[in-house]
């Protein structure tokens, strides 16, 4: 009888306040963290899980594996630069990668919504298969369930993905340093605002495309020149401000930018200045930041620039001693602010 | 009330001055904006776009000004005369 | 952008601050107005580069803020009816009415649905003729035209399934109310650039020479922003009191006049309630004549009622400049962007949120950690 009464869960702080999920919830910012750090993380503790990291690093005998998971619910299922498929595979692709690791095997599971033309299911299988292909890894296993109409919203994937630690590396917040050059590998927003664009209520005609694209490469190439990459983040929802401001507070370190050093393309600052969108906070999908040693970051940003995925890197700031766990912005004109996540996710606005 | 921004007039249709719409360009991001309030815009001005519906032709000239003035505060500077 | 990115030159900014620096002879508090200038300012780290002689206090500016509990509470009654498409600005979705957020509706079940335009509005209205479809048409003048160009249109194509939600406020009567308070320390205002596109400024100057303070209609970026500072600090140490024009590129003394024949036609001034302040007479707008067919108070039947205030927030002594944000006590505690007390956290325009999401740092030698 105790027992089961000890099993309720209490949520004392603000995930009380929200007897629904909402869309917030899954939108890379401050409540996406509050429901992992309440519910989740909690619930399932353990040492690779604490690493708060993209993929798990798991130790079998002698070999060292990333393994990691995702789940896709895109709304357009196509939109330019790519489709749910092609996310899907370089989604998982990239948090291996970030892991250090030679991304190898996926699995794809999908839950199907009655009613889809199977024309669009066959488009997106085929999107899997060329980003398969392009990225060097195999789908060896999958699952497939169909919902009633209604209850799905067309497609959902997810993806599981393993992939092989080749050297005696560890790659994490917790290997980031004072004085580390933080190198951010491209342009930033184009994903989100890509998305936007298709959206009903806020269409408009744009020739923004995603930047959905796998970043194994690069990082394999930085392995392989012997750099010793602190750490890695692939940009995802929340952007680059969430990205950083995770791993400024897993290390405790404080991270500052510059402004004027964040690539922004014009007509993705456009589309954001329309809506009052923040670029620093809009999705990416084929972006990532990389901390390294100072003295290595000229060969990094060279090494980067050499693939067509980091063909705009630029060093955007460095990790300083204090006030720790912070990330703060010079702007252009020249005043520091604290940058933090938002609470959800950012909304057009017209104020 | 306050977020608007300037963009290129790309092509303007639409006869009725209720539903006189022009193609926009911010930055190469196009929308479709409504030119009711600018009878006067023309393809190649920019005007200063609000929730879908222009305001204002920015002025080249007026735009000018902000810099104008600075040289002039800067120049009346360097000859010690600026609190006159 | 042509015509954004000169206008946040960091040189010509700090260039502008310097000259501030030089003319300035003793404490000025000056007031921007409008929720866009907020914004920069504290985005952009404006203040930061003021001598400390200058206070710059954060207005009612932000129509978000400024709409009355009672209207928030009429959105979420009407989203949450069946066969309603509510559609609104994003700004709207987060800030608490007495039993929640229409972002709470959407997670119930209702049809929320954020549009950039009230024009978007009215294409989902002819796109769903078995639906109704209530538009949220809140904000200052500047967004007047355009809901009013909705309603016309409306009017035109004889839509019998739209209709308007008013929450519309006006700029010079709320600065009067601010001067007119006996503990108003306010000495000069940046006025809404944009508000002025639409209406002019001939309105301001009987403020300006009235209550013998100076008035200049001010842009949105850094250098606009620091531009009219400088302009009114001169009139300040002058002893000057007259509106000037400093966004000159968008503005012109007589505003608008096809957007003001177009909110001539189709809305009234009426007196209005603001959030936090209390009813100023003659500050809003409503829908007039046969335009009330498309007020969705009328509509629905939810006209006339009043609800009284929560206590802990003190959105009202912050937007009227008397207190500011790190000085109330529910500030980053109680009160935050995910569960804000009130409508100045909720709004990105508000000037608690502003405050918190872009609070300044400062080195450990220094104590204070909001700018």
């Amino acid at each position: 009888m105790t027992e089961k009464k000890d099993f309720q869960l209490s949520c004392p702080i603000p995930i009380s306040e929200y007897p629904h999920v909402l869309l917030a919830h899954g939108g890379g910012g401050r409540l996406m963290h509050q429901l992992l750090e309440k519910i989740i993380v909690p619930a399932f503790s353990n040492e690779a899980l604490e690493a708060r990291h993209d993929g798990a690093v798991l130790n079998l005998q002698n070999t060292r594996l990333a393994f990691t998971t995702d789940s896709y619910v895109v709304k357009p299922l196509f939109f330019p630069g790519g489709d749910i498929g092609t996310l899907a595979v370089y989604g998982t692709v990239n948090d291996l990668a970030m892991c250090g690791a030679r991304p190898l095997y996926l699995s794809v599971g999908f839950i199907l919504e009655e009613g889809l033309p199977m024309e669009t299911f066959w488009k997106v299988v085929q999107s899997i298969r060329k980003a398969a292909e392009t990225a060097g890894v195999q789908i060896v296993t999958g699952d497939t369930k169909v919902v009633d109409h209604g209850k799905g919203d067309g497609i959902f994937v997810n993806t599981a993905g393993i992939g092989i630690i080749e050297r005696n590396i560890n790659i994490s917040p917790a290997g980031v340093k004072v004085g580390d050059a933080v190198i951010l590998s491209g342009d930033i927003g184009r994903h989100g605002m890509a998305i936007m664009a298709a959206r009903e209520g806020l269409a408009f005609e744009s020739t923004i495309e995603s930047d959905c694209a796998p970043l194994s490469e690069p990082v394999m190439n930085l392995l392989a020149a012997g750099i010793e990459i602190r750490c890695l983040r692939d940009l995802t929802r929340g952007g680059l401000a969430s990205a950083l401001v995770e791993i400024a507070e897993t290390s405790k370190c404080h991270i500052e930018i510059e402004e004027t050093a964040i690539p922004v393309q014009e007509n993705v600052q456009g589309a954001c200045e329309i809506l009052g969108l923040d670029p620093l906070y809009v999705a990416n999908e084929g972006r990532m930041v990389v901390f390294v040693r100072a003295a290595d970051a000229e060969k990094a940003l060279a090494l980067l620039r050499a693939h067509p995925c980091g063909a705009q890197a630029t060093i955007i700031g460095h990790v300083h001693q204090a006030p720790a766990s912070m990330v703060t912005m010079k702007s252009r004109i020249g005043a520091s602010r604290i940058v933090d996540m938002i609470s959800g996710e950012q909304l057009p606005r017209i104020c | 009330m306050c977020l608007a921004i300037p963009g290129k007039v790309l092509s303007i249709t639409g006869d009725d001055p209720l539903t006189r719409t022009g193609r926009v360009s911010f930055g190469g991001t196009i929308r479709e904006v409504n030119l009711t309030c600018v009878p006067e815009a023309n393809v190649d001005d920019y005007v200063l776009v609000h929730v879908g519906v222009a305001i204002s032709v920015i002025d080249e000239q007026e735009a000018e000004q902000v810099f104008e003035y600075l040289a002039e505060i800067e120049r009346l500077s360097d000859s010690g005369d600026e609190k006159q | 952008m042509k015509y954004l990115d000169e206008y946040r030159d960091g040189r010509a900014a700090r260039e502008f601050a310097g000259a501030i620096a030089r003319v300035v002879t003793r404490p000025w508090i000056i007031m921007e107005v409008c929720g866009g200038q907020t914004h920069a300012i504290v985005k952009f780290g404006v203040d930061e580069l003021l001598p400390k002689e200058i206070t710059l206090l954060h207005g009612p500016g932000c129509p978000v803020c400024v709409t009355p509990v009672e209207l928030i509470d009429k959105a979420v009654e009407i989203a949450s009816r069946p066969k309603v498409i509510f559609t609104s600005f994003g700004d709207m979705l987060r800030v608490p009415g007495t039993s929640g957020d229409l972002l709470s509706v959407k997670a119930s079940g209702g049809d929320v649905r954020i549009v950039y335009s009230p024009l978007d509005a009215l294409k989902i209205a002819r796109e769903n003729p078995e639906k109704e479809i209530v538009f949220f048409a809140v904000g200052f003048e500047t967004t007047a035209p355009a809901n009013a160009m909705a309603a016309v249109q409306a009017k035109q194509m004889e839509l019998k399934n739209f209709s308007l939600l008013v929450s519309h406020v006006l700029v010079p009567p709320a600065i009067e109310a601010i001067l007119s308070f006996s503990d108003n320390r306010v000495q000069g205002f940046l006025a809404a650039g944009h508000v002025c596109a639409v209406m002019g400024y001939t309105e301001y100057e009987p403020i300006a020479s009235n209550y013998h303070i100076p008035i200049v209609v001010t842009g949105f970026e850094p250098v606009d922003i620091l531009q009219g500072i400088y302009m009114c600090v001169r009139q300040l140490e002058e002893g000057r009191a007259t509106v000037e024009n400093q966004y000159s590129r968008v503005v012109n003394r007589a505003g608008n006049l096809p957007a003001q024949k177009l909110m001539r036609e189709v809305f009234r001034v009426i007196p209005r309630k603001w959030r936090g302040i209390g009813e100023i007479p003659f500050s809003g707008l409503g829908l007039g004549g046969e335009y009330k067919f498309f007020d969705a108070e009328l509509r629905f039947d939810l006209a006339g009622r009043s609800v009284e205030e929560a206590s802990e927030c003190i959105s009202g002594l912050i937007l009227r400049g008397v207190r500011k944000p790190p000085e109330c006590p529910a500030f980053a505690t109680r009160c935050k962007p995910e569960h804000p007390l009130g409508a100045t956290m909720v709004s990105s325009e508000g000037a608690c949120a502003a405050y918190y999401r872009y609070r300044r740092f400062q080195p450990l030698s220094d104590n204070s950690i909001i700018g």
